[in-house]
């Protein structure tokens, strides 16, 4: 068992707690409040990935979010999470972590050989060569490529986890629980606002928990821990550890991610890994914080070089030293506060290197000012640099450990998340927040530029009261601890020029100071060619150190300053989040809602086969003790239908309410054809068109009263029809008397179809009504009583073409009236039908159904161009006559037959003349509906044919080069089946 | 985004469907006597303006209200939310 | 300077020294024989083909940021020819052929990777649509396969096929499609019209057309007024608020789709796979990351930036498919402003004004488009009669009833 060399005293870690976790299989030991970073550098780890590109060594450089290096695939299985950040996985008993992007293994990584021929990959190089031979590219030079890249992997078993949504709402956001975010959130905590405090860290305080100051007298994590213990006590306050804020969206919308669970081996039964929060605020205060950039030199990518800021929150917050040596290189006196605190915790702290000539002294260590680290050494771990001191000497320091300190960038990611740009700071040297904020939101602390601890405590508390006023709720101005208000002292100095080796910018991606000059020498000057160009700030981290040295290097080398030099664009989420968190629930067998019709269970109990038709499940075919294949199951529905009598549950239908005086009016404005004067007890089918002219959607519309109509959709339509209805009476004629309600769900509606359906509905409509032809003739409809009394309608109209019914009962009897309609039938041999019956027997009589409907067609190719009205106003009548849609050889509507009816007619199969060229220049049609009847014996097949109605007779070339099949096929009437519609009006 | 829907108050706009331009209630006169050049300008010309733009949504999760919101196509700020009825009719528009 | 393999090494040996400049930055000229208004993808591809198919010096292709800077930088570099209309396929197969070529054309290596496009089909319905797309595809001279569920399950084992809520049933499988890297057809077009003689002039913002009797005679620019005899305008998602400075009205609606790209991950998608039961489709880019989108944000927008809605549908269809991907970390999204038109299909086209050209519409699919567009509109440009391609991208094609609607859902931009 390794012992953890560089744990130190104190911290906020339970040192008589110990945890078990492997790296790379091999075992140690760590404490309750360690990360995966600290309990590996405790254990004297520093090597902890590789680099992308040339596949560097490299050890952990943050302490954060921001990390480039260390990533790690954590878990296993199912649950393997690749490229996680070292630097936020808190550790838990058990935890089990792997190096990535490494064969065989992490010390010893074969494509390290790359770094040998770095010379030659540079940035962009690839655009430049592997285009000769052509072949070679997809077959060897990309699947190389590809293989090499990538960081870590996932296994493709499905993620055992589940993730939930939530929606939250309050008065103010705080985002961020340092300092300024703790002083906000009280601030308005106390005032009584609705306040949420939200922190990606696992312990809030930020960095009052990774300084070694006081707060109002205390050490200031305990401060940060009185502060929470005060806000998590208040009733108006939620506070969110472990929660990013990942983009700030309109209107005062953020989204957030919550990990519940990632710092458990597992999650508990039943809970989720990770909530996605969807929060409303009415304002909301950025408390982000900064992030410490380094600074480049020559080989500044070895484990053990961190950053100053990281560095001592190792020591403070987790009790470890990065090594036994360590060095300082900073260019401001935030790194002085690193060596005071590592040489207080009794590191041996072997040298200050300050490249300000003029840099404040130090006690307890050498200070070089006016200095600069020119080389490293190290093969996988840092044990010296080497430094050229203000008088012109080289010196070799041993070190370890060094770090390093460029200054501090503010955190103003989500302030640019609506495009806003961030404007700059001289004294900083940094981006801070423009002028151009989302609506709604505010930035204080170190976000802000407030750099010092009590700069984040006064302007948090300001920042809150603003807020408030804003939103009318009065906040008392809060004393505010003592804290330390230090100013920020730095002279801007971004990379070391002297070095053999290569200074190192984006230390995931590999970008170089010298790729940031080729790209200059090459013009890709614009600060986002230079990004796209060497990839520079596009790894995971997103840039977070880095893109601050690759504007400053091309600002350099253009001669404009770093704000002329620009920024690239911000863009949500602030770090990576797992996808599962967005998708929530909906995945799976709850991607979507499913819809049941009202015979479901029946059609269950029936042993029915079910398929998906939108939300709706519906019976496809209902097989049959000994029938092994489909099509015995849908024939056999389909000619006993015709001979006597079936049963299909409709109620997928799109069915819409139309009441008022205004009501004909109405639909006579909807509809191609005539409704105003429809007769009460009538039904008339309907042909809708879109404004544009083309065939929208069709149904029926019954008449039941003067001032009543029930209209019939298509399944797929009947939520846009009913949209555009509404569209049409509100926006269109505001003044018609005529109200529109969706009933789909309100109505069980079965058709009863065949010859024998009168027989059957008679043994089930209450006596009193008359359902001969004579009284109640096809097309008829009618509110009737059911079975003693039950309410239900009565429609007359056929989709098979046989004698045939529809009938509705409120929804809640649609199960019984299943079971009633089939007991009733039982004498008749009454059968269930699905969908492919429903299907083929449409197909056998010629109707439109979606496929026919498909959104290009006319009425004119429907063959119903006689139907549109040109007598009145109504959607749709004025542009179908543009000439475009009206040429002779228009698309018509018909049938065809298989020449040799062992041949099958295929939907998708385009029409060609029986000789001459198969290709799109001589495209006669398409098919678009095709059965096998059961009633003609023979494949058939409707579909669109240039001048088709002229046709009937002739051969055609049925071509389908996608399955290799080409059929000969007649054209002949759409309608096979009783063409003159004799059966359905008996 | 949020809609303040002039009846239900602030609404969350994934409630709602998009239609587009509100000049879409401004269907021509079918009579006209060039109703077939005002239709083909009314469904397929668009101003499409880069700043103030007043556009239909449809409350489909709600209470099926059309409603004409003006909103910036640039910041994505909205200025006012009518009932599309009560537009409709101080356009002009009847039976 | 011409980039080989040689180069590489000897640059490599020499200290890279010898690179020039992938482009110019010129100044503008006074005047040009024809101005090309827009750096992206499609104006780059227009100047670079005037210059080397047609013969033309004294071009400017005149941008208002850098290069390559509108969706032709922010895409889902997908490219294809599986379109089902014949005032399309025939357009795109062009394009697709193009695809197979350009890198030995312009001489930069885009990285055209055709590894193949499966349009996921989930009901019989749709399988009856892919099959009479494919063929339709076929009979254009271009290619495709109609696979069942384990033609699926071969090339995508991890696909959701035991617990989907719309299993799958299918694929149409067009081999040929495929990826390119996107931004460096930008650059490739850039370079290869920079070398022959076209000046490309960044941060030059057209702000008016000079228009007299009719006539276009140049356009003003923030870097001043710049004479053309011909002005042809390719700027996507600004194309309505430029031609309303030559006083048109277009059947267009500018909206934004968000696309997205994970972290990197070692190789998991061979192809681009398209969900047919929710709008998602994604590939692997060869750095690593799943490169993915979706639907867009749906209103009217110039504002580059989509809403969360938006987000978690394209992720939910995502996931649902592909339930390994809730482990994948979303590194970044992204919006980008469409010229959707009001049939989901683009214009290459002249205008009222003498010598001033428009190509845009290209919705989100103007990517794939890019060659052809350019070679069209160059085409346009040069002789005055559309390529036999792109005679169908008419502007008044609404006004005679020839609309080119692939999705036939009619004149309204956001459901294209």
């Amino acid at each position: 068992m390794n012992k953890q060399i560089n744990r130190l005293n104190g911290g906020l870690i339970d040192h008589d707690q110990s945890l078990s976790f492997k790296f790379d299989g091999k075992r140690f030991q760590g404490h309750p409040g360690d990360t995966l970073a600290s309990a590996l550098l405790a254990n004297g780890v520093r090597l902890m990935g590789r680099s992308f590109k040339y596949h560097r060594p490299r050890g952990v450089l943050t302490s954060g979010s921001e990390e480039p290096n260390a990533l790690v695939e954590l878990r296993s299985s199912g649950r393997q999470e690749p490229n996680t950040r070292a630097t936020v996985a808190e550790l838990y008993d058990g935890l089990a972590a792997n190096s990535q992007n490494r064969w065989p293994s992490l010390e010893r990584d074969v494509l390290s050989i790359n770094d040998l021929f770095s010379n030659f990959l540079t940035a962009g190089f690839y655009y430049k060569t592997f285009m000769w031979p052509k072949a070679f590219w997809e077959k060897l030079y990309e699947p190389i490529i590809r293989n090499a890249a990538g960081l870590g992997s996932i296994t493709g078993e499905d993620d055992p986890d589940v993730y939930d949504k939530g929606f939250l709402h309050c008065d103010l956001l705080v985002i961020g629980a340092g300092p300024a975010g703790l002083m906000a959130a009280l601030t308005a905590g106390r005032a009584g606002a609705r306040v949420i405090l939200a922190d990606e860290d696992f312990v809030l305080g930020g960095r009052l928990n990774a300084e070694s100051i006081e707060v109002g007298g205390v050490a200031a994590s305990d401060w940060a821990a009185h502060a929470l213990a005060e806000l998590s006590a208040m009733d108006n306050v939620r506070v969110l550890p472990r929660t990013t804020v990942i983009g700030a969206f309109d209107h005062g919308i953020y989204g957030a991610v919550e990990r519940i669970a990632d710092h458990l081996p597992t999650p508990a039964s039943g809970q989720p890994r990770q909530i996605m929060w969807r929060i409303y605020s009415k304002r909301a205060l950025l408390c982000a914080g900064a992030t410490e950039r380094p600074i480049a030199f020559s080989n500044n990518d070895r484990p053990g070089i961190m950053l100053a800021g990281a560095m001592r929150a190792y020591a403070n917050r987790w009790a470890v030293r990065a090594h036994e040596q360590v060095a300082v290189f900073t260019n401001n006196d935030d790194g002085h506060r690193t060596a005071a605190d590592l040489i207080a915790k009794g590191v041996h702290v072997t040298a200050v290197i300050d490249t300000r000539a003029d840099a404040p002294s130090v006690d307890g260590t050498e200070l070089f000012a006016g200095a600069q680290v020119i080389g490293s050494k190290g093969r996988l771990g840092l044990n010296s640099v080497t430094i050229r001191t203000d008088k012109g000497f080289t010196r070799e320091i041993i070190c370890g450990g060094l770090a390093v300190s460029g200054g501090w960038n503010p955190n103003v990611h989500l302030t640019c998340h609506q495009r806003g740009r961030p404007k700059w700071d001289e004294d900083l040297a940094a981006f801070v927040p423009g002028d151009n904020l989302p609506v709604g939101m505010t930035v204080a602390g170190a976000a802000a530029g407030a750099m010092s601890t009590y700069g984040a405590l006064r302007t948090g508390a300001e920042g809150a009261i603003a807020a408030l006023s804003d939103l009318d709720i009065p906040a008392g101005v809060p004393e505010l601890p003592e804290a330390e208000d230090s100013p920020v002292k730095l002279r801007p100095f971004w990379h070391v020029s002297e070095g053999k080796g290569r200074a190192w910018i984006d230390l995931q991606n590999d970008v170089t100071v010298k790729d940031v000059k080729l790209a200059h020498q090459e013009n890709y000057v614009s600060v986002e060619h230079l990004k796209r160009y060497t990839t520079l700030g596009m790894a995971t981290d997103q840039g977070k150190t880095s893109n601050m040295a690759g504007l400053a290097v091309m600002a350099e080398l253009t001669g404009k300053s770093i704000p002329e030099t620009g920024t690239t664009i911000f863009r949500p989420p602030y770090t990576p989040m797992a996808m599962g968190a967005l998708a929530g629930r909906a995945v799976g067998k709850h991607f979507h809602p499913v819809r049941e019709t009202p015979s479901h269970k029946w059609a269950i109990e029936q042993g029915a086969v079910f398929t998906e038709v939108g939300d709706w499940l519906r019976a496809q075919w209902f097989p049959k003790e000994g029938e092994t294949h489909w099509r015995q199951s849908v024939d056999r529905e389909v000619l006993q239908t015709r001979a006597s009598v079936g049963v299909c549950d409709v109620t997928t239908l799109g069915k819409i309410d139309v009441q008022g005086a205004d009501a004909a009016e109405f639909l006579n404005k909807i509809y191609a054809n005539g409704f105003a004067k429809l007769a009460v007890g009538k039904v008339r089918y309907g042909l809708m068109l879109r404004e544009d002219g083309i065939a929208y959607d069709d149904g029926t519309a019954a008449r039941l009263a003067e001032d009543h109509f029930v209209v019939t959709t298509t399944t797929a339509n009947a939520v846009l029809v009913y949209r555009r209805m509404e569209f049409a009476r509100q926006c269109l004629w505001p003044d018609l008397d005529v109200q529109l309600i969706s009933t789909t769900e309100a109505w069980a509606q079965y058709a009863v179809a065949g010859p024998n359906s009168r027989k059957l509905l008679e043994k089930i409509v209450d006596a009193c009504f008359d359902l001969s032809n004579e009284a109640f003739p096809f097309m008829s409809c009618a509110e009737i009583t059911i079975c003693e009394g039950c309410r239900a309608r009565l429609f007359r109209i056929s989709f098979s073409g046989e004698l045939a019914y529809e009938i509705a009962v409120p929804t809640r009897y649609g199960d019984a009236m299943i079971r009633a309609l089939m007991e009733a039938g039982e004498e008749f041999d009454v059968v269930p039908y699905g969908t492919e019956a429903l299907g083929v027997m449409r197909i056998e009589k010629g109707h439109a159904a979606g496929n026919e409907l498909n959104g290009t067609t006319t009425a004119l190719n429907l063959g119903m161009g006689r139907m549109v009205s040109k007598k009145k106003d109504c959607i749709g009548n004025i542009m179908s006559e543009r000439e475009g849609l009206n040429q002779p050889d228009a698309l018509r509507l018909v049938g065809f037959k298989p020449v040799d009816p062992g041949q099958q007619v295929v939907a998708g199969g385009h029409l060609m003349k029986a000789d001459g060229p198969v290709d799109a220049a001589h495209d006669q049609g398409y098919v678009t509906s095709a059965a096998f009847s059961p009633v003609l014996q023979s494949s058939i097949g409707i579909g669109y044919l240039k001048d088709g109605a002229e046709r009937t007779g002739e051969v055609l070339r049925l071509a389908n080069p996608l399955e290799g099949t080409e059929v000969k096929v007649e054209v002949v009437s759409a309608h096979f089946v009783d063409p003159d519609g004799g059966r359905q009006r008996a | 985004m949020i809609i303040d829907h002039p009846l239900l108050g602030p609404r969350d706009a994934q409630e709602f469907v998009y239609l587009g331009d509100a000049t879409l209630i401004d269907r021509p006169d079918w009579q006209a006597e060039n109703a077939a050049e005002a239709f083909h300008d009314y469904l397929y010309l668009r101003d499409n303006p880069a700043g103030e733009h007043r556009e239909l949504w449809y409350h489909e999760q709600g209470d099926r209200s059309w409603l004409v919101v003006t909103r910036n196509t640039l910041t994505h700020e909205i200025t006012s939310v009518e009932l599309a009825r009560d537009v409709a009719r101080a356009r002009g528009r009847g039976r | 300077m011409r980039y080989s393999g040689f180069r590489v090494i000897k640059e490599a040996l020499t200290g890279h020294k010898g690179w020039t400049p992938a482009w110019r930055d010129p100044e503008p000229k006074n005047e040009y024989d024809i101005v090309v208004v827009g750096g992206g993808g499609h104006g780059l591809a227009t100047a670079y083909y005037l210059a080397k198919e047609f013969g033309h010096a004294r071009i400017a292709v005149l941008e208002k940021g850098w290069i390559g800077g509108g969706n032709v930088g922010r895409n889902t570099t997908i490219i294809r020819s599986n379109y089902l209309l014949d005032g399309n396929e025939p357009f795109y197969e062009f394009s697709l052929k193009l695809w197979e070529g350009l890198e030995q054309d312009f001489n930069f290596n885009a990285m055209v990777s055709q590894r193949g496009i499966l349009n996921l089909v989930h009901t019989d319905a749709q399988r009856d649509a892919a099959r009479r797309r494919g063929n339709a595809m076929i009979l254009n001279g271009s290619d495709a396969e109609l696979l069942d569920t384990a033609g699926v399950r071969a090339l995508y084992p991890f696909l959701n096929f035991s617990n989907a809520r719309f299993p799958i049933k299918g694929g149409l499988l067009h081999r040929r499609g495929g990826t390119v890297r996107h931004d460096a057809v930008a650059w490739g077009y850039a370079r290869g019209a920079d070398q022959r003689g076209v000046d490309i002039i960044q941060n030059c913002e057209v702000t008016g057309f000079r228009i007299e009797n009719g006539k276009i005679l140049g356009v003003e620019t923030s870097r001043g007024y710049i004479g053309a005899k011909k002005v042809g305008v390719a700027v996507a998602g600004s194309s309505s608020r430029v031609m309303e400075k030559a006083g048109m009205r277009l059947p267009i609606e500018s909206h934004v789709l968000q696309a997205f790209v994970s972290e990197g991950l070692k190789p998991m998608i061979p192809g681009v796979i398209t969900f047919g039961a929710g709008h998602f489709y994604c590939s692997q880019s060869d750095k690593g990351g799943l490169v993915f989108g979706g639907d867009i944000d749906m209103y009217n927008t110039y504002a580059q930036r989509g809403n969360l809605p938006v987000v978690e549908d394209v992720i939910e269809s995502g996931v649902a498919l592909i339930p390994a991907l809730g482990r994948v970390r979303l590194l970044r999204g992204w919006g980008g402003v469409m010229d959707m038109s009001m049939d989901g299909s683009p214009f290459i086209d002249r205008t009222q004004v003498e010598g001033l050209y428009f190509n845009g519409g290209w919705c989100y699919g103007g990517f794939k488009a890019t060659p052809a567009s350019g070679w069209c509109f160059a085409h346009l440009l040069s002789t005055d009669r559309p390529h036999e391609v792109a005679t169908a991208f008419r502007l008044d094609r609404f006004r005679s009833g020839r609309m080119i609607d692939e999705k036939g859902v009619g004149a309204q931009p956001n459901l294209h």
